[in-house]
C-alpha cells in the first residue's frame, strides 16, 4: 500500500476536490434513484389512488394534488430529479478530470524537472525508451485510475448502498430477493478477470513476439534480400501470426463464456425480482408502484456491478505504475555544493586529481597541471586515456575522486554550478540538436542575445556558408522532421552555440572530429582572434591543429606523460612526435 | 456476417421485449391477481435468458473469429508484400511507419470491421424494433415518447463533433509531450553544459499547461454529454408517464402494463444513440488507418520479375560470374545522378577492389550488381545475359554479401551463420567459421556457437560481427561475392583474419570488395578507383602505385591514417 501513500502525496492540494468528487457521485446516485420512486408515486397515488409506502417525505411533496395534476407534477418532478442527478454527475466527471489532470500534470513536470537535474553521468547511460515509457504511459495509467477507475468503483459502491437503503425502506424481504444474485455477479467478474489476467498478458506477449519478428525482418531486410530468404522469413512470421491469432481467439472464447454466463445471472436476478415482486404485488402484499421501483432499481444496478469486478482487477496496474514512477524519483539528483560566483579570469589548476567512474578502473591518476588565463592547451592521447574525462571535470560535469580542480584558485566544487557552467563552456563531440530552427539551436543557452552576435559566432564556427545554402537560412528546421545536418555541420553548430555565450573558458572536446583538418584549423584561428584573453582547451587527434596551441599535454594511461609546446615536443620522442612524423615525412617504405 | 446480423437482431429483440414482458406481467398477473400466468412468465423469461446467453456466446465467438481472421490475413499479406518491396522503398520509409501500419493499424481495422459492425447492427435493430413494438402497442403514446429521439440525435451529433475535435487536439499535444520528454532525456547532457535546465523546464511546462487546458476542456464537454442525454431520456419517460398516466386515468384504451412498458422503454432510448455515435467516431478514426494500410498493401515493387515468376532455387541454372556493366546510368532520386554511362567488365573469378572517397559510387555499383536496384538506363550482363531476364532469386541465391554495418539477427551465433544456407549442418557452419578465422573467438564466448548475439548483434564488436556475417556469406557457396568493408577500424587480429579469409575463400569467385584498409585492397586482382561515379584509375596495385597518380595519393594518405590510428589505440 506504499503506492496509495505516494498517490496521496501526488494529490496534494487537490485532495478536497477529489473528496468532493465522491460526494458528487453519491449525490448523483441519490437523486437518480429517487426518480423511479416518483414514477411509483404517480402510478400508486396518482392513478391507483393508494398511499405511497415508500419515503413519506417524498410522497409529501405530492399531497393535496388532484390526480390529473399529480401526474403532470410527477412527470416534471422526475425530469427535475434526473437533471439534478445529471448536474452532480457533471460535477463528478468534471472534478475528477480536473484532479486527474492536475495530478498528472504535476507528476509530469516533476519527472521532467527531476530528469533534467540528474547528474551528467546518469545521462551517459540512461535508457531513453524506458524513461519515456514511465513518463507517459505510466502517468496515463495513474490519470485513468484517478479519473475513471476509482470513480467507477466509488460511484458503483454508492449506487449499491443507496439502492439497498432505498429498497429496504420500501420492503425488506423483496430487497433480499432483489440483491440475491449481485454478490455472485460481482465475484464472478472479479474472479474471472483475475484468472484471465495471465492470459491477457500471454496474448500481449504473443503480440510483442509478432512485432519483434516483424521489426527484426525490417531491420535486416537487406540481409534477407541478399540471401533470398523471403520464403523462410514469411514462414517464420506466419508462425508468430498464427500464434497471436490463436491466443487472441482463445481469449475471446473465454470472454464469450464470461459474457454469456453473466448474462444468465443478470436474467436470473431480473427474473427473481419480477416473479417475487409480481407475485406479491398480485397478492396485494406490495403496491404495483413499489414493484416497478424494484424492477427499475435492479435494472440500474446490473451494469455497474458487472463492470466493478473487472475494474477492480485492473486497478492493480495503477499501483505498478506508481512504483515505476517512484523509482525514477528515487534516483538521486545532482547535488549543488557551492555558492561561489563571480567573473572567471581563466586560471585553471589540476592538483593531484584522480578520477574513476562508478565501479570501474581509474581513468585519471594524480594529474597536476596549471594553466594561466588566456592560454591555449591542446590535449592528445590514445583512445581511453582520459582526455575527455579530464576536460569534463572543469565545468564539474564530473567530480574528481581525489585532488582538486581549481578555477581562479577556487575549488570547482565551491562554485555555484550555474555560474561555473555558464562561463566554462564545453562543446561536445556528439552534438545533440533540438527539434527547432537553426537559429534557436544556436541561441539555446542565450535566447536574449543580439542578432549581431549570432552572426559573429556562426562565422567563427565557419557555419555562415552552410546556413546561406539552406532555403530558409537561420529559420531552417533541424532534427526530426527537418533537414539532416552532416556530422561536421552539427559539430560546427555546437561550436557556434558555445561561442555565443562569450565563455571565459572554452573547451572543445574532440569536436573537430568530423570537420576537415583545414576547417578545424581555421575555426581555431578565428576563436583565438576573437577570444584573446580566454583560456581554451582543445582535445583533438589532428596534430596540424595542435601545432598552433601554446601547450600540448599528452595523456597516456590516465597520466600526463609529456607536455610542452610544439617545438619542444618535436625534439623529443613522444606520441606527438611520432604522429607528426607520420603526417609529415613521406613514406619511404616500398609501397609495392 | 449475415449470421452476425441475424444474431444481433435477436439480441436486440430480446432486449426490446423485456419492458413489454413487464407490461404483460402487470396486465395478466398483477392487476387481475391471476397467479396462473406466473408459471408461464417464469418459463418464458427463463427461456429468453438462455437464448440470450447462447446468442451472446455464439456472437462473440463468430465476431472474434472473424476479427482475428481479418487481422491475420491482412498481416500476412502485408508481410508478403514487404518481402517483395525494393530497397528504394525501405530507403524512403521509416521502420516505425511500417511497424505502426502492421501492428496497431491492422488491429484497429479488425476491431472496427467486426465489432463496429456488431454495434451498428445492434443499435439500428434495437431502435427499429423498439419503434415498431411501441407503435404496435400504442400508436399515440409512441408518437409522443419517440418525439425525443430526433433532438437526442442532434445533441449527440453536436457533442460528438466537439469531442472528436477535442480528442484530436489532445492527441497532438500528447505527441508533443512525448517529444518533449525525448528531447529532455536525450539532450540532457547538452542541457547541462548549456545550463539550460530551468528554461527547459519552463518550456516543458507550457506543453503540460496546454495539455491540462485541452484535456479539462474536452473532459468538461464529455462530462456534460452523458447527463444531457440521460436528462433527455428522462423527458421521454416523463412524457410517457404524463400522457400515458392521463390516458389511463381517463380510461381511454391504455393499460397499466402498456404505461409501465413505455416508461421502461423510454429509459433505454439513449443507449443505442450513444452507441451508434461512438461507433461512427471509431469509424472515422479507423478510416485513416485503413488508408495507410492499403497504401502499404498496394505499394508496387520497383524491381519486378519479367515474365517468369521466381522459380524454385534448386532448378536454377548455374552462374559462372562474368559481369559486365554496359552504359549504365543510375539515380536513387530524380535529379541526383550517381552513375552516368558507366562501363565495367569483370571476369569470372576475378577479385575487384572498389576504392574512392565516400559518395564516389562504390556502394551503388555493388547494389546494382546484387540487383537491389536496377539501372535506370543501360544494362548489366551476367554471363552475357541481361540479368533482368532472370528472376531475382536466381542471382540472390548464389550471392555472398557482407554489409558495411554487418546486420545480425537476434539469436545464436549458429543461427546467424546458418542463415546463409538453412540446411547446413552444425559441422558445415563451424567449417565456415573456421574458414573466415572466427572459430576461436566464437569458442571463447560464454556458450560458444549457442551464444546469443543480442539485438542486432549488440553484444559483439564490429569486427566480430563482420566475421560472423562473412562466415554466413561463405556458407552460401556464392558465385558472386560482395564485401562492403566496415569504415570504422577493427582490431588487428580481426583485420588479419579478414585478410586471410579473402585470400582463402574468394578464389574462383567473382568478388567485389569495397575496401578501406590497405591490407584488404592489396588482396585484390584489380583495383578500380572511383570518383564522382566515374572510374579514374584501374589496374593491379603495382601498376597504379608506379603511376603515382590519384591511387598513389589515396594509398599513402590511408597509410598515414592507419599508422596514426595504431598509435592512438
Amino acid at each position: 500500500m506504499n503506492g496509495l501513500r505516494q498517490l496521496n502525496t501526488h494529490l496534494r492540494g487537490r485532495r478536497l476536490l477529489y473528496f468532493s468528487t465522491f460526494i458528487a457521485a453519491a449525490a448523483a446516485s441519490f437523486f437518480g434513484l429517487l426518480q423511479p420512486q416518483v414514477v411509483g408515486i404517480v402510478i400508486d397515488v396518482g392513478i391507483g389512488k393508494k398511499t405511497w409506502t415508500g419515503a413519506p417525505w417524498l410522497a409529501a411533496q405530492f399531497d393535496r394534488l388532484n390526480s390529473q395534476n399529480l401526474i403532470l407534477y410527477g412527470a416534471l418532478f422526475s425530469i427535475a430529479l434526473m437533471a439534478i442527478s445529471g448536474f452532480f454527475m457533471y460535477l463528478q466527471y468534471r472534478w475528477s478530470a480536473i484532479v486527474a489532470e492536475d495530478t498528472s500534470k504535476r507528476i509530469r513536470e516533476r519527472l521532467y524537472n527531476h530528469l533534467q537535474n540528474l547528474d551528467y553521468e546518469y545521462h551517459t547511460k540512461s535508457n531513453t525508451g524506458d524513461l519515456i515509457q514511465r513518463c507517459t504511459s505510466d502517468v496515463d495509467t495513474i490519470r485513468n485510475f484517478l479519473s475513471t477507475q476509482a470513480n467507477e468503483v466509488g460511484s458503483g459502491i454508492f449506487l449499491v448502498i443507496t439502492t439497498a437503503v432505498l429498497m429496504a425502506s420500501l420492503n425488506k424481504p423483496l430487497t433480499f430477493f432483489s440483491m440475491a444474485v449481485f454478490p455472485i455477479l460481482f465475484l464472478f467478474g472479479y474472479i474471472f478477470f483475475s484468472k484471465v489476467k495471465i492470459l491477457f498478458s500471454a496474448t500481449d506477449e504473443a503480440e510483442a513476439r509478432l512485432s519483434e519478428t516483424l521489426q527484426k525482418n525490417i531491420h535486416g531486410i537487406r540481409v534477407v534480400r541478399a540471401f533470398a530468404r523471403a520464403d523462410y522469413e514469411i514462414e517464420g512470421f506466419d508462425t508468430k501470426n498464427i500464434e497471436y491469432r490463436d491466443r487472441s481467439f482463445h481469449l475471446t472464447k473465454l470472454l464469450a463464456w464470461y459474457w454469456s454466463i453473466s448474462e444468465i445471472m443478470c436474467f436470473s436476478q431480473i427474473g427473481i425480482v419480477m416473479a417475487v415482486g409480481g407475485w406479491w404485488a398480485a397478492g396485494g402484499k406490495i403496491t404495483l408502484g413499489t414493484a416497478i421501483v424494484f424492477f427499475t432499481y435492479v435494472g440500474r444496478l446490473l451494469w455497474p456491478v458487472r463492470e466493478m469486478g473487472r475494474t477492480l482487477t485492473e486497478m492493480g496496474k495503477a499501483m505498478v505504475s506508481l512504483r515505476r514512477i517512484q523509482e525514477v524519483f528515487d534516483i538521486p539528483p545532482e547535488r549543488e555544493t557551492g555558492a561561489y560566483q563571480r567573473k572567471i579570469r581563466g586560471e585553471i589548476e589540476f592538483r593531484n586529481v584522480s578520477f574513476q567512474y562508478k565501479n570501474q578502473r581509474p581513468v585519471l591518476r594524480n594529474i597536476n597541471c596549471k594553466v594561466g588565463p588566456g592560454e591555449i592547451v591542446g590535449i592528445l592521447g590514445p583512445t581511453g586515456s582520459g582526455k575527455s574525462t579530464l576536460v569534463h571535470l572543469l565545468p564539474r560535469l564530473y567530480r574528481p575522486n581525489e585532488g582538486r580542480v581549481l578555477i581562479d584558485s577556487v575549488d570547482a566544487g565551491s562554485w555555484r554550478s550555474e555560474s561555473l557552467r555558464s562561463q566554462v563552456c564545453i562543446s561536445l563531440q556528439e552534438t545533440f540538436l533540438f527539434n527547432r530552427s537553426l537559429r534557436e539551436n544556436i541561441i539555446l543557452a542565450a535566447p536574449e542575445i543580439a542578432d549581431g552576435l549570432i552572426e559573429t559566432s556562426t562565422e567563427a564556427a565557419y557555419l555562415g556558408e552552410v546556413i546561406e545554402n539552406f532555403e530558409d537560412g537561420y529559420e531552417t528546421l533541424v532534427g526530426e522532421g527537418g533537414v539532416t545536418l552532416s556530422g561536421g555541420q552539427k559539430q560546427r553548430v555546437a561550436i557556434a552555440r558555445t561561442l555565443i555565450r562569450l565563455p571565459r573558458v572554452i573547451i572543445l572536446d574532440d569536436c573537430f572530429s568530423a570537420v576537415d583538418t583545414q576547417t578545424g584549423a581555421n575555426i581555431l584561428a578565428e576563436i583565438r582572434k576573437r577570444f584573446i584573453d580566454t583560456t581554451i582547451f582543445i582535445v583533438t587527434h589532428q596534430v596540424s591543429t595542435l601545432k598552433e596551441v601554446d601547450r600540448i599535454l599528452i595523456l597516456e594511461n590516465g597520466g600526463i606523460s609529456h607536455e610542452g609546446s610544439h617545438e619542444e615536443l618535436i625534439r623529443g620522442d613522444n606520441l606527438y612526435r611520432r604522429i607528426w612524423d607520420i603526417q609529415n615525412v613521406p613514406p619511404e617504405t616500398d609501397l609495392i | 456476417m449475415s449470421a452476425m446480423v441475424v444474431l444481433m437482431i435477436i439480441v436486440a429483440a430480446i432486449e426490446v421485449v423485456q419492458p413489454f414482458i413487464v407490461g404483460w406481467l402487470i396486465d395478466r398477473v398483477i392487476i387481475p391477481e391471476n397467479f396462473e400466468y406466473m408459471y408461464l412468465f417464469v418459463i418464458v423469461f427463463g427461456l429468453l435468458g438462455i437464448i440470450q446467453a447462447a446468442n451472446i456466446f455464439v456472437l462473440i465467438v463468430i465476431a472474434g473469429k472473424l476479427e482475428v481472421g481479418i487481422c491475420y490475413d491482412i498481416r500476412k499479406e502485408g508481410f508478403n508484400r514487404l518481402q517483395e518491396l525494393s530497397f528504394s522503398y525501405y530507403d524512403r520509409t521509416p521502420t516505425g511507419w511500417i511497424m505502426t501500419r502492421m501492428t496497431s493499424d491492422i488491429t484497429r481495422l479488425g476491431d472496427v470491421i467486426t465489432w463496429g459492425f456488431v454495434d451498428i447492427s445492434w443499435g439500428l435493430a434495437y431502435m427499429l424494433i423498439m419503434a415498431i413494438t411501441m407503435f404496435a402497442v400504442n400508436f399515440r403514446l409512441a408518437m409522443v415518447s419517440l418525439s425525443v429521439i430526433p433532438p437526442l440525435i442532434l445533441i449527440t451529433l453536436w457533442f460528438q463533433k466537439k469531442l472528436l475535435r477535442g480528442y484530436r487536439k489532445i492527441r497532438n499535444v500528447n505527441s508533443r509531450l512525448t517529444a518533449g520528454y525525448n528531447e529532455g532525456i536525450e539532450g540532457a547532457r547538452t542541457t547541462k553544459t548549456l545550463v539550460r535546465e530551468k528554461r527547459n523546464t519552463r518550456e516543458f511546462e507550457e506543453i503540460t499547461n496546454t495539455m491540462r487546458r485541452r484535456t479539462v476542456r474536452t473532459a468538461t464537454v464529455a462530462a456534460f454529454y452523458l447527463p444531457a442525454v440521460l436528462t433527455f431520456g428522462a423527458v421521454g419517460t416523463a412524457l410517457a408517464l404524463w400522457r400515458g398516466g392521463s390516458a389511463l386515468l381517463a380510461g381511454t384504451g391504455i393499460t397499466y402494463g402498456a404505461l409501465v412498458s413505455f416508461v421502461f422503454a423510454t429509459a433505454g432510448f439513449f443507449e443505442p444513440v450513444m452507441e451508434l455515435s461512438r461507433v461512427f467516431a471509431d469509424l472515422q478514426y479507423a478510416q485513416a488507418s485503413a488508408e495507410k494500410v492499403l497504401s502499404l498493401l498496394e505499394e508496387v515493387p520497383d524491381i519486378r520479375e519479367e515474365g517468369t515468376k521466381p522459380l524454385l532455387k534448386s532448378g536454377l541454372p548455374g552462374i559462372e560470374g562474368a559481369i559486365r556493366f554496359e552504359s549504365v546510368d543510375f539515380q536513387y532520386r530524380k535529379g541526383e545522378v550517381v552513375l552516368q554511362d558507366f562501363n565495367l567488365e569483370v571476369q569470372a573469378g576475378e577479385i575487384l577492389a572498389l576504392v574512392g572517397e565516400s559518395g564516389a559510387g562504390k556502394s551503388t555499383v555493388v547494389n546494382l550488381v546484387c540487383r537491389f536496384y536496377e539501372p535506370t538506363r543501360g544494362r548489366i550482363l551476367i554471363d552475357g545475359i541481361d540479368y533482368r531476364k532472370h528472376s531475382q532469386v536466381w542471382l540472390q541465391s548464389r550471392l555472398g554479401y557482407v554489409l558495411q554495418t554487418p546486420h545480425l539477427f537476434s539469436g545464436s551465433v549458429m543461427e546467424n551463420i546458418r542463415y546463409g544456407r538453412l540446411e547446413a549442418s552444425d559441422d558445415e557452419v563451424i567449417e565456415a567459421a573456421k574458414l573466415v578465422g572466427g572459430h576461436d573467438f566464437i569458442l571463447n564466448m560464454v556458450d560458444g556457437y549457442a551464444s546469443d548475439v543480442g539485438t542486432s548483434g549488440a553484444k559483439l564488436s564490429m569486427g566480430e560481427k563482420q566475421l560472423i556475417s562473412f562466415a554466413r556469406a561463405i556458407l552460401v557457396n556464392p558465385a558472386v561475392f560482395v564485401l562492403d568493408e566496415a569504415t570504422s577500424s577493427v582490431d588487428t587480429q580481426t583485420e588479419e583474419a579478414i585478410r586471410k579469409a579473402i585470400h582463402r575463400v574468394l578464389e574462383r569467385r567473382t568478388s567485389f570488395i569495397i575496401a578501406h584498409r590497405l591490407s584488404t585492397i592489396r588482396e585484390a586482382d584489380r583495383i578500380v578507383l572511383l570518383s564522382k561515379g566515374r572510374i579514374i584509375e584501374e589496374g593491379p596495385h603495382e601498376t597504379l602505385i608506379r603511376r603515382r597518380g590519384a591511387y598513389w595519393e589515396l594509398y599513402t594518405r590511408q597509410l598515414r591514417l592507419e599508422s596514426e590510428t595504431r598509435l592512438l589505440e
